[in-house]
């Protein structure tokens, strides 16, 4: 097939999903959007044209420019998610000094809470958001007392290597107890068609955008007005300075890491509805907030915000050139060159990342 | 000079106990022939966390993705074994070489940008590395993509195949162990002792610390390619994620193994080893599918408990053992 | 006698806060010269800015007629301008003997002399000057043994070690027993004069100070303040506010 052709068929295919109607074109897109991802099915391609299929994804593109607005809503709404998770992992790093690499595991606990709401207890997913933060709040003060009080003192890897181990973990737990298959939930809300049905939004992802907003400005708010939120931000600019005024840390640090767990159980209750949930799925949420944070700089809430709607975009243009499949494969590259980058710009200023 | 830390002198029962574990390994295949395959895993893995710990115990860099270097390893050996046709036994040499080669080079080109983090920067994004090699290599069609590839099979009888390979494989862990065994032993070793300790120190004092970093790496590199290709052909199949770049098994595997024997030290990763493989070969069918969660408690518990791993504790315990002695000459007062 | 170090209007700032303005001064070889000034008087900052731990803002800064403002850490080590830190830095895991071993100097070294063995004249003279520092009974203990007097004599030693040609000390004599103090500015006078190694030394202990160097150099909020012999400066009207804060 000619290059051109490949972008001629992607568009007809976008076409007719246009004229679907809306309920079952909105469960096409996902489809189209969990099996294929990009412009083009990889099966209908002969083996080594991956570079081929990515210059007429992006013909496709320049073509219709219309696509890349759809893919910067999607990557925004996405990016807000994102954006939740990496706050939670820069409030525990910050106060704690620890890398959480459970923090994915944490997004896939709450995102299976509202998977048991909607299937199994048989009431609105969003009843998962709540009951997801709570589970994800049980589970963090259970890690924090059995694990990570003991390594919070060590040196960084010790630490590092403990969450990873609780990590796996609790991944496998879930793979034992749901089985190692994607879940999707389906909150039977529509979507919105905008620019004359060329660019669609679905409710959900509006409405998981919205809560995500909520849920942050009010963890902000409490960080900044409530007592503890007080004790939290102080033990972070000078532990052992808290310690001497009468602040009990260890409390402080259990209340800070589960506090994190509930927003990344709440933001997982999200994920499953607007998104996807696997046992595995976790690790990727893990790189991606620390992908974030490491954009951002460490204590730059400003900054997480709009590195993690960059990183949704992102991600969701390069899931549309290469092709879902490469979904991971992209995460993890981009963390590694991120990494990389940043390093390269320190070393400009003689200063290492550490 | 001797460093104490690294080498015992080999006299009276140490070297009768070296002799009978010589001879021991060497007529494995032949008292043992049913469980060959795994004493050839075993000596593996002591390539695994020897080459670990190279990096992480001697130099500091904790890296969750050495497994990189397995996989490019693995896949550089199979593919040269399916392309060309030399013959079965020169194409597999060719094929090691090739992946040294490769694995080297990557190594040295990504050591330029990843050995300029530090700390957990490193550790994570090596992680990042390792899974990303997974990822792209389970879509790129060359090397049979999601679908995995055949390693061309040992043309001869099958049980000297097993045999063939377990030999090899002890012939690397030996290598392994007196290549490293010897580098520790001089001042290269002390320069990554150095960066260890306090890298800002070391170039204060005008070490040239990366051209050491990415020698230490590049040499963990050349081991474990050399593993990844016998491992790859020991398996017989190789599957992007589950065995080549496969980083929630062998990539965590390696770190637990080091550390549980005792980080930077010459022996720990050998003992922690063994260790862990004959827990792993007598206990883990029992676990019925519940392995991988035995994995995540075992780290936990390991690094929760027991983080200075059998020589470290041994260390700490008797540091005169590892030459850390004071002498008290009549007359001299020190500060 | 020949100028080793000349550092010429340097300036340096983080985010707005200047912590060195226009600074000049020079060493001669051979010398020991002194720098002072009271906390937060830029001091470090200027040694850092020597040994090129950061970029400067503007000015020059020649050591050996070689601009080296431009250099990298490790690469002026290599020219012989090396530093200690103020809070001391061994290689705490590796034992006393090690931390000398390594710390020779790596101006010519390459990889396969770094595969070598260690030559048996490399480890005399680590004995010889573990010996000068008073440690060679603890030569085989780790470094994280002794305790920070100790580890401070260490660091002296590494530097030693080094045979640089220049040196410059971040308050040597800070944390040490003052019974030990006279020792080592004895050890700092024998390592100058016979050695030849030119010093630049940071210290608060104005004891020490007036007694070990030739020439000092006074900072203050940044600026270069006086210079002068012990003397001078310590008639220095300016000097006396600067310390007692009426700057």
């Amino acid at each position: 097939m000619q290059d051109g052709q490949h972008a001629a068929v992607a568009l007809r295919k976008w076409a007719s999903l246009r004229d679907l109607p809306d309920p079952a074109m909105d469960r096409a897109l996902s489809a189209r959007r969990l099996s294929e991802g990009g412009g083009l099915p990889a099966h209908k391609l002969d083996g080594n044209c991956a570079a081929a299929r990515a210059m007429a994804n992006l013909d496709v593109l320049i073509a219709a420019p219309v696509f890349a607005i759809q893919l910067l809503v999607d990557g925004i709404l996405i990016g807000a998610v994102f954006a939740l998770v990496a706050y939670g992992m820069a409030l525990v790093w910050g106060v704690m000094n620890v890398i959480n690499i459970a923090q994915g595991e944490f997004v896939m606990l709450g995102g299976y809470t509202g998977v048991v709401c909607a299937r199994y207890l048989g009431i609105s997913p969003f009843f998962g958001i709540p009951l997801g933060a709570a589970v994800g709040f049980l589970a963090g003060l259970l890690v924090y007392q059995l694990v990570i009080r003991r390594v919070v003192e060590h040196d960084l890897f010790t630490s590092l290597l403990a969450a990873f181990g609780v990590s796996i973990l609790l991944a496998q737990l879930l793979n034992q107890a749901f089985g190692p298959d994607e879940v999707v939930i389906d909150t039977g809300l529509g979507s919105l068609n905008l620019f004359g049905n060329m660019v669609s939004v679905s409710v959900i992802k509006l409405v998981s955008c919205g809560l995500t907003v909520a849920i942050g400005g009010a963890l902000m708010l409490f960080l900044k007005r409530s007592r503890l939120g007080q004790a939290i931000r102080a033990t972070a600019q000078n532990a052992r300075a808290a310690r001497v005024m009468g602040i009990d840390t260890d409390r402080i640090y259990a209340m800070t890491f589960a506090i994190n767990a509930a927003i990344c159980g709440a933001a997982g209750a999200l994920v499953a509805m607007i998104w996807v949930v696997s046992p595995y799925a976790g690790l990727p949420y893990t790189v991606r907030s620390f992908t974030i944070v490491i954009m951002a700089g460490l204590g730059n809430l400003g900054g997480v915000i709009l590195s993690a709607f960059g990183l949704g975009v992102i991600e969701q243009f390069a899931s549309f050139i290469f092709g879902a499949e490469t979904e991971f494969a992209f995460v993890f590259s981009f963390l590694v060159l991120v990494l990389i980058a940043r390093s390269l710009i320190l070393q400009r200023q003689r200063k290492v990342l550490r | 000079m001797r460093r104490e830390a690294l080498t015992f002198a080999l006299r009276g029962p140490r070297l009768a106990a070296a002799l009978i574990l010589a001879a021991l390994s060497l007529a494995a295949p032949f008292l043992f022939p049913a469980i060959t395959v795994q004493l050839a895993l075993l000596w593996i893995m002591v390539v695994f966390a020897m080459t670990w710990d190279t990096t992480g115990g001697q130099m500091g860099y904790n890296s969750f993705g050495n497994v990189l270097f397995v996989g490019l390893g693995m896949y550089a050996c199979a593919v040269v074994q399916r392309d060309f046709g030399l013959g079965y036994f020169w194409t597999l040499a060719a094929g090691l070489a090739v992946g040294a080669l490769i694995a080297v080079t990557v190594g040295a080109v990504l050591g330029a940008g990843m050995l300029g983090l530090r700390g957990h920067y490193f550790a994570i994004g090596t992680l990042g590395l390792g899974i990303a090699a997974g990822e792209i290599a389970s879509s790129w069609e060359y090397v049979g993509a999601g679908g995995g590839l055949t390693v061309p099979i040992y043309p001869g009888d099958i049980a000297f195949r097993t045999g063939f390979f377990y030999y090899q494989c002890l012939m690397l862990a030996l290598a392994t162990f007196l290549a490293l065994r010897w580098l520790y032993g001089t001042r290269f070793g002390l320069a990554l002792n150095a960066i260890r300790d306090d890298e800002d120190k070391a170039e204060a004092m005008g070490l040239h610390t990366t051209r050491y970093k990415t020698v230490a790496w590049c040499t963990a590199a050349f081991f474990l390619s050399i593993a990844g290709g016998i491992l790859g052909n020991i398996i017989g199949f190789i599957d992007p994620r589950d065995t080549a770049f496969a980083s929630s098994s062998y990539g965590i595997w390696m770190v637990l193994m080091a550390i549980l024997g005792g980080k930077g030290t010459l022996w720990g990763p050998v003992v922690g080893a063994v260790i862990f493989h004959l827990t792993q070969e007598l206990f883990w069918t029992y676990l019925l599918g519940w392995q991988r969660v035995a994995l995540g408690l075992l780290i936990v518990l390991i690094v929760v408990f027991f983080p200075q791993g059998i020589f470290g504790w041994v260390r700490a315990r008797w540091p005169e053992r590892f030459g850390a002695t004071v002498e008290k000459p009549a007359g001299t007062k020190s500060a | 006698m020949s100028r080793i170090l000349e550092v010429e209007g340097v300036s340096k700032s983080f985010g707005g806060v200047v912590a060195n303005r226009d600074i000049s001064l020079n060493v001669a070889a051979g010398e020991i010269v002194g720098l002072i000034g009271p906390n937060g008087s830029g001091k470090t900052t200027l040694f850092n800015s020597i040994v090129g731990y950061h970029p400067i803002d503007s000015g020059s800064i020649r050591f050996e007629s070689r601009e080296i403002s431009r250099l990298r850490v490790p690469q002026i080590a290599r020219l012989g301008l090396l530093r200690t830190f103020q809070q001391t830095r061994v290689y705490k895991g590796m034992s006393c003997l090690e931390n000398m071993l390594i710390s020779t100097s790596h101006s010519g070294a390459t990889l396969r002399g770094m595969l070598a063995g260690v030559p048996r004249e490399i480890e005399e003279r680590a004995e010889e000057i573990l010996e000068f520092v008073g440690l060679y009974p603890k030569r085989r203990l780790a470094a994280s043994d002794l305790s920070f007097g100790q580890q401070k004599l260490l660091e002296f030693g590494m530097a030693l070690m080094n045979e640089p040609k220049m040196l410059l000390l971040d308050e040597p004599t800070a944390g040490i027993n003052p019974t030990l103090i006279n020792g080592l500015i004895d050890r700092l006078r024998r390592a100058n004069a016979q050695l030849g190694i030119t010093l630049l030394v940071i210290e608060h202990n104005m004891r020490v100070i007036m007694n070990l160097a030739q020439r000092l150099y006074c900072l203050a909020h940044g600026e270069l303040l006086a210079e002068g012999t012990p003397g001078e400066l310590q008639r220095d009207r300016r000097v006396l506010d600067a310390y007692l804060g009426a700057h």
